[in-house]
């Protein structure tokens, strides 16, 4: 459904001497994401996450690399290919002036949906996110979770058929959190294909089919979680050394059990999960 | 036809905007020109003799629905500055499968349509302070035109300005200079021939001395038109240019 080869952005900025310098955000990154797949975008801040997106929703202008959707070129066929995709930006990118109903208005005709199918897709999806008591309200008066459900109801209304949710449930508490990942569940049974960065490692392996780590621009691995997991060492032995915790990662739990067993003070076995990838990958855990 | 259509959506956005404060908006129109009339028709104009036999409130009123056509177009753009850098609403927009000059050609129908409301109201309280001029087609064309290429250096503003004290500062260097230099109050003909060549460069003098010339029913150069005419159409390609050049 999607699919990305050697795709590159570089910006000028200014580095801590105040001189113009070329910096490269993308550095050729290629993916392949199915229909209908959740796909995870794991990276600590600065990774290029977000940039990757910008770019696959055409609001950065790639400098070099192609992207596909559906088989087709997305360069030469924006306005196609826009009707596509659907945008669940990290900031609450919402009309400040205008009420939700509105809100939603306006997307439906800046995606030419007819008429007779404006409204009643907007209740529909206000139903789907639950908002439906807030219709006229101004969207300043809405919660940090309103919000965000009302951003995935605003990506959902033209019905695309590619769902790109940048942070999603940034900044939001874990009951929100729980009822938008429901959500995100629910699309991937409808069959949208999404694609969804996070730097919250419990959110890519409670969704994801797949994730790609992303460290510095570029695509360290990508598979599946329990694979990914599987690579590194099904289980993980961590103990306290000067104060601070120490860890290593077996592919047996008598292997781990045999060297806790070797250690003194305080040690415990646990399974492998998706952050120790994360951290085996990267090499670090600031930013998770 | 999907191009209009875009357009019209821009344009719907703008309405909706305008619709839920009308009032405010017109109540809020009318305190300007009431101050200018009252202060500069009535007061300082009654002492105030012109070249051409009329009263100075009869050359005062062209002037002010230029300046305020002006102030109201150019101001009613500029918060898409805010859009773009604070609210990111503009992305919206970016992302939506809409032809990009339609954003621009609806945001400036918007801002044209509330400089026309904001001049209606000004020719209403003239002609109750009693000044006398002719409204004919060409003359609202004039006013149209005027708010057109305002809300356009509005938009090329908001385009490039990075914060509100930029967008300030636009307002002091720039228009509030042209608001009284332009002939808007006084003929531009008493001014030095340097400065004057200067001023007359500028769109809003043309503008005075259009609707002067035609609200008083004096033959008007047909130069000050394709003036007009010309800073619409680079605005225009410049604001198409640097909306679509926010992709990079």
């Amino acid at each position: 459904m999607i699919r990305v080869e050697n795709l590159v952005k570089k910006f000028l900025h200014k580095n801590a001497a105040g001189k113009t310098v070329e910096k490269t955000a993308v550095d050729g990154i290629s993916l392949h994401i199915g229909p209908g797949e959740i796909f995870g975008l794991l990276g600590p801040n600065g990774a290029g996450k977000t940039t990757t997106i910008r770019m696959l929703t055409m609001l950065t202008q790639p400098t070099s690399g192609e992207i596909y959707y559906a088989g087709q070129p997305l360069a030469g066929h924006e306005a196609a290919m826009k009707q596509l995709i659907g945008v669940v930006p990290q900031n609450l990118n919402f009309d400040q002036d205008l009420t939700v109903g509105e809100n939603l208005e306006l997307h439906a005709r800046l995606y030419h949906m007819e008429r007779e199918d404006r409204a009643s897709r907007i209740a529909e999806l206000l139903h789907y996110v639950e908002l439906e008591d807030v219709t006229h309200d101004s969207v300043r008066q809405l919660s940090g979770g309103m919000k965000r459900r009302l951003l995935i109801a605003r990506a959902l209304l033209h019905r695309p058929r590619i769902l790109f949710l940048d942070e999603p449930t940034v900044a939001l508490d874990p009951q929100v959190r729980r009822r938008i990942w429901e959500l995100i569940r629910r699309m991937g049974r409808d069959g949208v294909t999404v694609l969804i960065t996070t730097h919250y490692i419990e959110e890519a392996e409670a969704l994801c089919d797949r994730v790609a780590v992303m460290s510095h621009g570029h695509l360290l691995a990508v598979d599946a979680p329990e694979t990914l997991i599987h690579r590194v060492g099904a289980f993980a032995v961590e103990w306290e050394t000067d104060g601070s915790r120490d860890y290593r990662l077996f592919s047996a739990r008598q292997e781990a059990m045999a060297f806790a067993a070797g250690l003194t003070g305080s040690t415990s076995v646990r399974k492998a999960n998706l952050e120790d990838v994360f951290v085996e990958l990267t090499g670090r855990k600031e930013g998770l | 036809m999907q191009r209009i259509y875009d357009i019209g959506t821009v344009f719907w956005r703008d309405w909706v905007v305008l619709r839920h404060r009308l009032t405010a908006f017109i109540l809020s129109r009318m305190v300007a020109p009431l101050l200018y009339l009252v202060a500069f028709g009535w007061g300082l104009g009654r002492s105030i003799q012109t070249g051409a036999g009329g009263s100075y409130l009869d050359f005062l009123v062209p002037g002010i629905l230029a300046l305020n056509s002006m102030n109201i177009s150019f101001n009613s753009v500029t918060p898409v500055h805010a859009e773009r850098v604070y609210h990111k609403s503009i992305e919206e927009y970016m992302i939506a499968p809409i032809w990009p000059p339609a954003f621009v050609i609806g945001k400036v129908l918007a801002a044209v349509l509330r400089g026309m409301i904001s001049s209606a109201i000004i020719l209403v309280l003239a002609y109750f302070f009693g000044a006398h001029f002719a409204v004919t087609p060409l003359f609202l064309l004039i006013l149209v035109l005027n708010c057109a290429v305002f809300a356009e250096i509005g938009f090329i503003a908001a385009m490039f300005i990075r914060t509100y004290e930029e967008m300030g500062q636009v307002n002091t260097y720039i228009l509030l200079p042209m608001s009284f230099l332009c002939g808007t109050f006084f003929s531009t003909h008493t001014l030095p021939d340097a400065l004057r060549w200067f001023i007359e460069i500028l769109p809003l003098t043309h503008t005075s001395y259009l609707l002067r010339g035609l609200g008083s029913g004096v033959p008007v150069a047909s130069g000050s038109v394709v003036v007009l005419l010309l800073y619409l159409v680079v605005g225009f390609a410049i604001g198409c240019r640097a909306f679509i050049r926010l992709r990079r």
